[in-house]
């Protein structure tokens, strides 16, 4: 009999049924819920007389479409987005489940919050009604994405209809480069698979540069596991992850601490366990990257240039022509020579305190270019109450950034942070779609690092020559 | 979900072809939060004027058939957009039954997820009906689905295929959701297991 991978073994401690065509009926450890893909839910249950099965094991907090600006706790302005909100409060409360509404300084994005407060821990089968919620995986635990109706399912019976994934894993040997960051790491995973590169896997990354990671950029890295098309990823617990969950607030604690930890240092992949496909890159062969197109498997050394679309192959040379001309970028142009309007650091890929700290770290002294529109949005209240605490927040207000409120902000401008029609943008977060961070708006993704760099510059640089 | 149960009803005839989901629910009402109360909404292109007021022409509005419980429509029914708010706001308006030659498939599917009979019968039997729709109030169907039959206010019966788990699903009242309930026993039962093995979570 072959070993198992931790996807495997997280699956067999959480299947409560299995029918004769495999279809599983998986048990819910934690389901987190955000105002936007919830009221309809919620509603549901309601008209079919239902409850929350588990709602201590059910966390909400408003983070999609909340602005980020003071006074939000008084007033929405956005009727749509003011109606989303107050409709989860009221929820939260009808269903008693937890909650961290706006005026909370809990509050923040849900895959920030989630670890965070101690809610997500290793072993565990973590769902939320968005698709970024493959980074709670850093723990370990099987997290993704499900749609409103799913949202619901679990809500009433705190389990989910699923079939199971095939094992990907995916190897970083060796040790990262100076200047390369965790945000390098996941773009470049996509970069080389593409953005169907892992569907239908469930990818699990291991190798000595995972392994030297902090929470915070395993955290980075499994966000974007959706990118690639994965429906969840997943890093197995180590003491780092013990670390950094010991003593947060609904972490275990005393003797059941010790029961989880006994428990959790089971958590690997067994060595002659069966992997469907196998993904190593080299640490070392990682550079700083942006991306240049709008999809995220659009990604280059920043020491590159604009690729020919002709140089791809079949469909995307299409689809490299659409993104260039959206991009407003000509084949050839170094990338080190776009220039950018604006600067966003924040998100669920980089919102997190070293992140920030990434970022202030490269500004310190410095201002931003003329002309220049920056903003650091913390992932939440707690990582910018701690970034005040470290004088992280005087450094971006120092050199020229706006210093914002915990939300989502303009990584999907669902709210008012949103860039203009043609405006360009260095970006810490996830997506480069045609129209994510607002109509017309061009997005390149990077790193906090580089994202810093960028705002310095007032183009796309090389973040090793400002260290 | 309720049970669907055999009824009396009366039913609103219209033959128009291709009635799509941007008629049955305008994109305008789905910035909504919730699925219930669409029911005003439904068919609010045709039903109202462009000063809000009723259009006395709408077979709806009609005062024989403000209270229908069954739509005989013309083929196609459904067809466009994959809104749920279509079958949402059928549903909130009090239609239990749709009955045409053919539906658009996610429409048809969306139907029984929210406890609405969609039959479909050959275009000779659904003109006796909706003939028979026509009469009026006191002209009501009667749609029986334990049987699988349809009976005109004269008598006339006509047998409809369904599903037989579809069926059973909308005669116990179950959705995804009610069938997962049926196995409660399972989960209480991993639950309080997972409880002790793992009593941190």
């Amino acid at each position: 009999m072959t070993g198992k991978t931790l996807y495997d073994k997280i699956w067999d401690a959480h299947l409560v049924q299995q029918d004769a065509d495999g279809t599983g009926l998986l048990y819910i450890d934690r389901h987190l819920v955000h105002e936007v893909t919830s009221p309809q839910a919620f509603e549901g249950l309601r008209m079919a007389g239902r409850q929350v099965r588990a709602p201590e094991k059910t966390i909400a907090v408003p983070d999609h479409n909340v602005p980020t600006t003071e006074g939000r706790d008084k007033v929405i302005e956005n009727e749509d987005s003011r109606i989303q909100v107050e409709a989860l409060d009221k929820n939260a409360r009808e269903f008693g489940i937890n909650y961290y509404p706006v005026s909370d300084i809990r509050q923040g994005i849900v895959h920030i919050v989630g670890p965070e407060q101690g809610w997500t821990l290793p072993g565990m089968t973590v769902v939320c009604g968005d698709s970024h919620t493959a980074t709670h995986g850093a723990f370990g635990a099987l997290a993704h994405g499900i749609g409103t109706s799913e949202v619901e399912h679990v809500l009433a019976t705190q389990t989910l209809i699923q079939s199971k994934s095939k094992n990907m894993k995916v190897e970083i040997t060796g040790k990262l480069a100076p200047g390369v960051t965790a945000k390098d790491i996941t773009l470049s995973v996509i970069g080389k698979t593409g953005t169907a590169g892992g569907t239908g896997y469930v990818i699990e990354y291991c190798g000595e540069a995972i392994r030297a990671l902090s929470m915070e950029g395993r955290m980075t890295v499994c966000n974007m596991a959706i990118e690639g098309g994965a429906r969840a990823g997943l890093i197995a617990p180590d003491e780092t992850t013990f670390e950094y969950v010991k003593g947060r607030p609904h972490a275990p604690k005393g003797a059941q601490w010790e029961a989880a930890m006994e428990w959790w240092k089971t958590l690997y992949s067994d060595d002659d366990a069966h992997w469907d496909k196998v993904v190593t890159i080299r640490g070392e062969d990682i550079a700083p990257v942006v991306t240049w197109g709008t999809s995220p498997e659009d990604v280059l050394p920043i020491t590159d240039v604009v690729p020919d679309p002709a140089a791809f192959k079949g469909g995307k040379v299409e689809a490299a022509k659409r993104a260039l001309d959206y991009m407003g970028l000509k084949a050839g142009t170094p990338l080190k020579e776009i220039k950018i309007d604006t600067v966003f650091i924040g998100s669920c890929t980089n919102g997190r305190i070293e992140d920030l700290r990434a970022a202030a770290a490269i500004l310190k002294g410095k201002k931003i270019k003329d002309g220049m529109r920056a903003m650091v949005v913390p992932g939440s209240g707690l990582v910018r109450a701690q970034a005040e605490e470290e004088g992280l927040a005087d450094i971006f207000k120092e050199a020229g950034f706006e210093w914002r409120l915990a939300g989502c902000s303009m990584c999907l401008a669902m709210n008012p942070d949103q860039l203009a029609p043609g405006e360009r943008c260095a970006a810490t977060s996830n997506r480069n779609f045609e129209g994510r961070q607002g109509k017309g708006g061009r997005t390149h993704l990077m790193s906090p690092a580089m994202a810093a760099a960028a705002a310095i510059t007032g183009h796309l640089t090389d973040v090793r020559e400002m260290m | 979900m309720d049970k669907f149960e055999s009824f009396s009803g009366i039913a609103a005839p219209m033959p128009l072809v291709n009635i799509d989901t941007d008629m049955i629910i305008p994109k305008q009402f789905l910035k909504t939060i919730k699925r219930s109360g669409l029911g005003v909404n439904l068919f609010a292109e045709m039903r109202y004027l462009d000063d809000g007021s009723e259009n006395p022409d709408f077979v709806l509005n009609n005062p024989a058939y403000r209270n229908a419980e069954i739509i005989v429509a013309g083929d196609n029914f459904g067809c466009g957009s994959s809104r749920e708010h279509a079958p949402w706001a059928i549903k909130d308006f009090g239609i239990k039954c749709v009955i045409s030659t053919s539906f658009a498939d996610i429409f048809f599917n969306n139907c029984f997820k929210n406890g609405i009979l969609p039959i479909t019968l050959p275009e000779e039997q659904v003109e006796v009906l909706m003939r028979d729709a026509e009469k009026g109030a006191n002209a009501r169907l009667d749609i029986d689905l334990e049987n699988q039959t349809v009976t005109t206010s004269e008598g006339e019966s006509f047998h409809f295929e369904v599903d037989p788990f579809r069926k059973h699903c909308l005669l116990e009242g179950l959705d995804d959701i009610g069938l997962t309930m049926e196995k409660a026993a399972a989960i209480d039962s991993f639950e309080s297991q997972a409880a002790q093995a793992r009593p941190w979570v």
